[in-house]
């Protein structure tokens, strides 16, 4: 039997932000296929305009609460960049470490809080708490272990006071550092068990192809800055983000989409992955290749593979630079900032995928011009072609309206969509 | 959790808890997330009918509404006004909701044509000023801070649940800051709020060598002129002292004046 019907998700649970999906069916034929964001734009660009320097990274964390860290890096490598700051080794260390344990967090958070309940068959992760204690108990452990590395070395896990253009305003203590090592090193059982998790899980087997966008590896898994690259085998220089963005409005959304060699792209994990599988830590390499993900992996729900993934390599990675840490001196936690007048841009890997933000100065550090673009943002428009493939597919397959419904609102949790940022 | 919780041996109910939000960056919300360790002992003292970003279930049935972010849009007044109706207990959640947050950074330019343009060009879009959750229906109870701190509003609700009042520190930012025996920023060269901002947060960015932003809004008792002098004495533009000022719109009656004063310190030279 040809099915019909008319799914119609209005804003979407399990997100952050606000968005709605739109399916039409009959016969058997897709109809009409729709990822709409509604959320309320907030104009941080405009904000910025006529602020100093200073004000940039503080404010632009807001953009977004779960990579918050990110944003506030991100800004603070522009504003590094045009005045012609290039940070020490100890700040590279330790702004890396910050990051890693920001995806740790916020991966942490997707896989357990929004993608896990889909596969397990409940609404939300409250009802787990009774059922599965466990499982819940080793979420929020992990949780808890990135969040405190966060207020360690950030200040705060949430919008973080000692990221500072130029470094930190205050360093951790070695001691503290040294306990976060062992708790790092006793967290990768925790995350074996992960893994074992979802390879209980039936992934879905959806493909669409898909060019993915991340930053290049230059000899590591890259995440703070460096060139852009894409399975297409586009390559860009950092300052050049705009032609690896092509952003566009679009009516059915609040936010602006993106385009490089197809109609869209993806970035994300999947992407960072699909780009740098061979940075990655072996043994986060082992985990992908157990559940079947090597590049280049066109089925986004893999996304929540490469997360796993990432979490293994983030650990094990953290570990290292903790170490490097505690062996050398303390430098000085802060360098001088002298304002001058240019544009400098970045591009920072955040959880959700590549992150730019880029401003231009006068010679007294007042802003003129600034743009942020958002991987969720970049990720609207595969979503939503993404979408009409997957109706179809299923469609084709017999499957009924409330299965189609489940499946397209997982597709859209795969990318793990970060909308109110995306918006800003 | 089926059983009937207690504090103190005293069977308590638990009321019917909903959060919303509004124009946002949501961390407020994921705040509460973000406290592992409590999490679910404070899940026990209520019961979570609406939470999108965490659950796919959703009710309109609800004692307690937990309301993040500030309105930005007709829809979002609206929204605002149903949630008001359905709710026995208003709370804003977090600086967005009680002061506009950084959203109302942009209620500074007059023309808001020039805001849309500078964003999305020629593209159509709806947007009117920032406003904070009092300015459209009445707020019951408000949680400070950019973002709110999670302890804080754990104690707040379970004083809710228990029946017990709330009382928000009237002193400022820089008793809680001395009592943590922190260095001064100010004896650093660096600007600080700390002097007018009501308490509260444990004084959490000096406590990491951070000058304080006022995400809290002003204290009872807090000496702007005072604040003012003490900034232009250690050498702080009034352009720094405002970018302090405004930035979470807690302090937007005080920043008109400065503004007002920065003008005439302008004309007599
Ligand atoms: S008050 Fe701050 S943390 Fe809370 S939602 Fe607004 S911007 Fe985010
Ligand atoms: S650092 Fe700020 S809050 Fe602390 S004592 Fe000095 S002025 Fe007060
Ligand atoms: S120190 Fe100031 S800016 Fe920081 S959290 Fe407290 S009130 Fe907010
Ligand atoms: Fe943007």
């Amino acid at each position: 039997m040809k099915i019909s019907c008319n799914i119609n998700v209005h804003h979407l649970a399990r997100v952050e932000g606000h968005g709605n999906i739109h399916i039409d069916i009959k016969d058997g034929e897709v109809t009409h296929a729709a990822w709409e964001v509604v959320e309320t734009p907030r104009f941080f660009e405009a904000i910025l305009s006529g602020k100093k320097w200073e004000n940039a990274p503080w404010i632009c964390g807001r953009i977004c609460g779960i990579c918050s860290i990110g944003h506030t890096l991100a800004s603070i490598r522009a504003i590094e960049n045009a005045f012609g700051i290039v940070p020490t080794e100890q700040t590279i260390k330790l702004r890396i470490l910050l990051k890693h344990m920001e995806t740790l967090q916020s991966h942490i958070l997707h896989l357990y809080f929004l993608a896990a309940p889909d596969f397990l068959d409940v609404g939300s992760v409250f009802p787990l708490i009774k059922s599965h204690p466990g499982v819940v108990g080793m979420a929020a452990r992990l949780k808890q272990l990135a969040n405190d590395a966060c207020d360690i070395v950030g200040g705060r896990r949430l919008h973080p006071t000692r990221t500072v253009v130029g470094g930190f305003t205050m360093l951790p203590k070695k001691t503290e550092l040294l306990q976060l090592k062992k708790r790092l090193q006793a967290s990768m059982d925790d995350l074996t068990e992960t893994a074992g998790i979802f390879k209980s899980f039936t992934i879905p087997d959806f493909q669409r192809e898909t060019e993915f966008v991340s930053l290049k590896g230059d000899g590591d898994y890259p995440f703070i800055g460096g060139d852009l690259i894409s399975t297409d085998g586009v390559e860009m220089k950092e300052e050049d983000y705009l032609k690896m963005t092509n952003e566009y409005c679009v009516d059915q959304s609040t936010a602006k989409w993106a385009r490089l060699s197809r109609e869209s792209f993806a970035v994300g994990a999947l992407a960072r992955v699909n780009n740098n599988f061979k940075f990655l830590h072996p043994a986060a390499q082992e985990l992908a290749e157990s559940f079947g993900l090597k590049p280049v992996n066109h089925n986004p729900f893999m996304n929540n593979i490469a997360q796993l993934a990432e979490c293994v390599h983030v650990t094990l990675d953290s570990i290292e630079i903790i170490k490097e840490l505690i062996d050398s001196e303390w430098d000085d936690p802060r360098q001088p900032v002298k304002p001058k007048a240019g544009i400098g841009a970045s591009a920072v890997e955040v959880p959700r995928g590549i992150l730019y933000h880029s401003y231009e100065f006068d010679s007294e550090g007042r802003i003129i011009k600034s743009d942020c673009v958002i991987p969720t943002g970049q990720n609207h428009a595969n979503i939503h072609l993404d979408l009409s493939d997957l109706a179809r597919q299923y469609a084709l397959e017999g499957r009924n309206d409330s299965e189609i419904r489940l499946l397209a609102e997982m597709l859209v949790r795969s990318y793990d969509p970060c909308i109110s940022c995306s918006v800003h | 959790m089926s059983e009937t919780p207690s504090y103190l041996g005293v069977p308590i109910t638990r009321p019917k808890v909903a959060f919303f939000d509004f124009t946002a960056c949501e961390g407020c919300q994921l705040q509460i997330l973000n406290n592992e360790a409590t999490l679910v002992d404070f899940l026990s003292l209520i019961e979570v009918v609406a939470f999108r970003e965490a659950m796919t279930e959703s009710s309109d049935d609800y004692d307690i509404a937990l309301v993040e972010g500030s309105v930005t849009r007709a829809d979002e007044v609206e929204r605002l006004k149903t949630i008001r109706k359905n709710a026995k207990v208003l709370v804003a959640l977090g600086s967005c909701a009680c002061f506009g947050g950084v959203n109302q950074l942009k209620n500074r330019f007059d023309d808001q044509e020039w805001v849309k343009k500078e964003v999305y060009g020629d593209h159509p879009i709806e947007t009117q000023r920032a406003q904070p959750l009092h300015e459209i229906v009445d707020v019951d109870m408000k949680i400070y801070g950019c973002p709110i701190k999670k302890e804080e509003v754990e104690k707040i609700v379970t004083n809710l649940v228990l029946g017990k009042s709330v009382k928000h520190p009237k002193y400022p930012v820089c008793m809680e800051c001395k009592a943590n025996d922190n260095i001064c920023l100010y004896d650093l060269g660096e600007a600080c709020l700390g002097p007018v901002t009501r308490a509260g947060c444990d004084a959490w960015c000096p406590g990491s060598r951070f000058g304080c932003w006022g995400c809290r809004g002003p204290a009872d008792e807090a000496n702007m002129d005072e604040m003012v002098n003490i900034m232009k004495e250690r050498g702080f533009s009034y352009e720094t002292m405002l970018d302090r000022l405004e930035c979470f719109g807690g302090f937007a009656e005080f920043t008109s004046k400065l503004k007002d004063q920065m003008e005439q310190d302008k004309e007599n030279g």
